[in-house]
């Protein structure tokens, strides 16, 4: 039963009142991601009274994550964020049907997760998963709340609202793996995350309770620099509402075709038998520091340089954080089906957690 | 005529707004389309062109190919950003 006094700031004010908090109540929301993104959409979600909430990553919590998903503290480094986010969210508000799904949103399994819930919350940081739940949700006729950043930007949107426009119609091809920029490159200021997930979070609100006008047909685009806002029209169209099924391939949808390796296995395998490791950092990364006995064959590299790589021998990729250790298993997959080669999960950043 | 970058774009250009000089300082033509933007844009940043999805956003509203545009018009360049 839920208290009534838990929820009295939001059903006390004006416009919003007990109807709403119901319409929240019964509303499932699935969050797609549990980093920057999501966790605020989570914290938020749980502790305003959505009914169910439905959470999909298989991502383990690592140091370098600490810096914007606030939701983690030093001690559950190396723990799933899975656990870890249920656990806390339980513990904020114990009457939420949390919904736990230990993996990454793939075309495999995204049609079977999503259809469960009202709405969808994009929290992702990858392009592939971002097309998949595009397609998903237009497949499956639900709303998502779309939110990715870049350095000190961001973008919001809620697409696939109604007869709203999707995320094709806004960007209608994926990015390839070579216009991405790499892990390395790509930061993201602390910050960041924290105010594009609220804002992922209110939209969500809004769509449940009909509250405010659903930000659909329109892409915010943040500046933290300037403290710009700017809210770009576009419309529907119409190719991008009618989609029957999921692509066969999602380009380098790292999730289902990368087979990986955890840092703890890897170690572990390492010192019983002389591996083939082939570090796909840059070169500048490489020479400060580096696995003894791995070489370096930067990602960018890689397609021109095969004949460096014994394929008769199993091929285990590393990077710093595993990022670009999966796309280069995904590149080399792709050039080499018959190999067996593995990417080494939470690359050097989880080596040093693990064996500090 | 003055753009405004956002995400990739302002990393490629490595500003955040570029300026393209009217024909009067030039002698050369300036766009008077979103396509002709596009090929002038990929003419002058090769790494532009390369990328799958770009929207260009006139007046903020999403603007087709054969929009027309001219030096009054606040243009912006808007990639797919990907993190999260």
């Amino acid at each position: 039963m839920i208290k009534p006094d838990r929820f009295v700031r939001q059903t006390s004010l004006s416009g919003f009142g007990l109807e709403k908090q119901a319409k929240l109540a019964d509303s499932k929301v699935l969050i797609v991601g549990l980093g920057g993104l999501g966790l605020p959409v989570a914290q938020y979600l749980n502790a305003m009274g959505v009914g169910t909430l439905g959470l999909v990553d298989q991502d383990f919590v690592e140091l370098h994550n600490l810096q914007r998903q606030v939701l983690y503290s030093e001690d559950d480094i190396g723990k799933l964020k899975l656990e870890v986010t249920s656990q806390k969210l339980k513990a904020q508000n114990s009457q939420t049907l949390l919904k736990c799904f230990d993996t990454y949103l793939t075309k495999d399994n995204a049609l079977e997760i999503v259809k469960e819930f009202d709405v969808i919350v994009d929290a992702t940081d990858n392009f592939a998963a971002r097309y998949v739940i595009n397609d998903a949700c237009v497949i499956l006729n639900k709303p998502f709340v779309y939110g990715a950043l870049h350095a000190f930007e961001g973008q919001v949107s809620v697409f696939n609202y109604e007869d709203g426009p999707t995320y094709r119609c806004l960007f209608p091809k994926m990015p390839s793996p070579e216009e991405t920029p790499n892990c390395a490159t790509n930061g993201i200021l602390g910050i960041l995350p924290g105010i594009i997930g609220t804002l992922q979070a209110l939209e969500t609100v809004k769509i449940i309770t009909g509250v405010g006008e659903v930000l659909s047909g329109k892409l915010l685009v943040y500046d933290g620099l300037l403290q710009n806002t700017r809210k770009v029209n576009f419309t529907v169209v119409a190719e991008n509402k009618v989609i029957t099924k999921l692509q066969t391939d999602y380009g380098f949808d790292l999730c289902e075709s990368s087979p990986s390796i955890s840092a703890k296995d890897f170690l572990a395998l390492q010192q019983r038998k002389k591996l083939q490791v082939i570090d796909v950092r840059s070169i500048e990364e490489f020479n400060k520091d580096h696995l003894s006995g791995s070489v370096n064959i930067t990602i960018e590299e890689l397609k021109n340089s095969l004949q460096k790589i014994n394929f008769d021998n199993d091929v285990y990729l590393l990077c710093q954080s595993g990022k670009r250790s999966e796309r280069a298993c995904a590149i080399l997959k792709s050039l080499k089906p018959e190999a067996i080669m593995y990417s080494v999960s939470g690359g050097l950043n989880q080596m040093a957690s693990v064996c500090p | 005529m003055t753009i405004l970058l956002f995400g990739v774009t302002k990393d490629i250009v490595g500003s955040p707004s570029l300026s393209i000089p009217t024909a009067s300082v030039t002698g050369r033509s300036i766009p008077k389309t979103v396509r002709e933007l596009r090929s002038f844009l990929n003419k002058s940043y090769p790494e532009l062109g390369k990328l799958s999805s770009l929207a260009i956003a006139v007046n903020n509203s999403y603007a087709q190919d054969d929009d027309q545009i001219n030096s009054y018009d606040e243009i912006a360049l808007i990639p797919p950003v990907s993190g999260g």
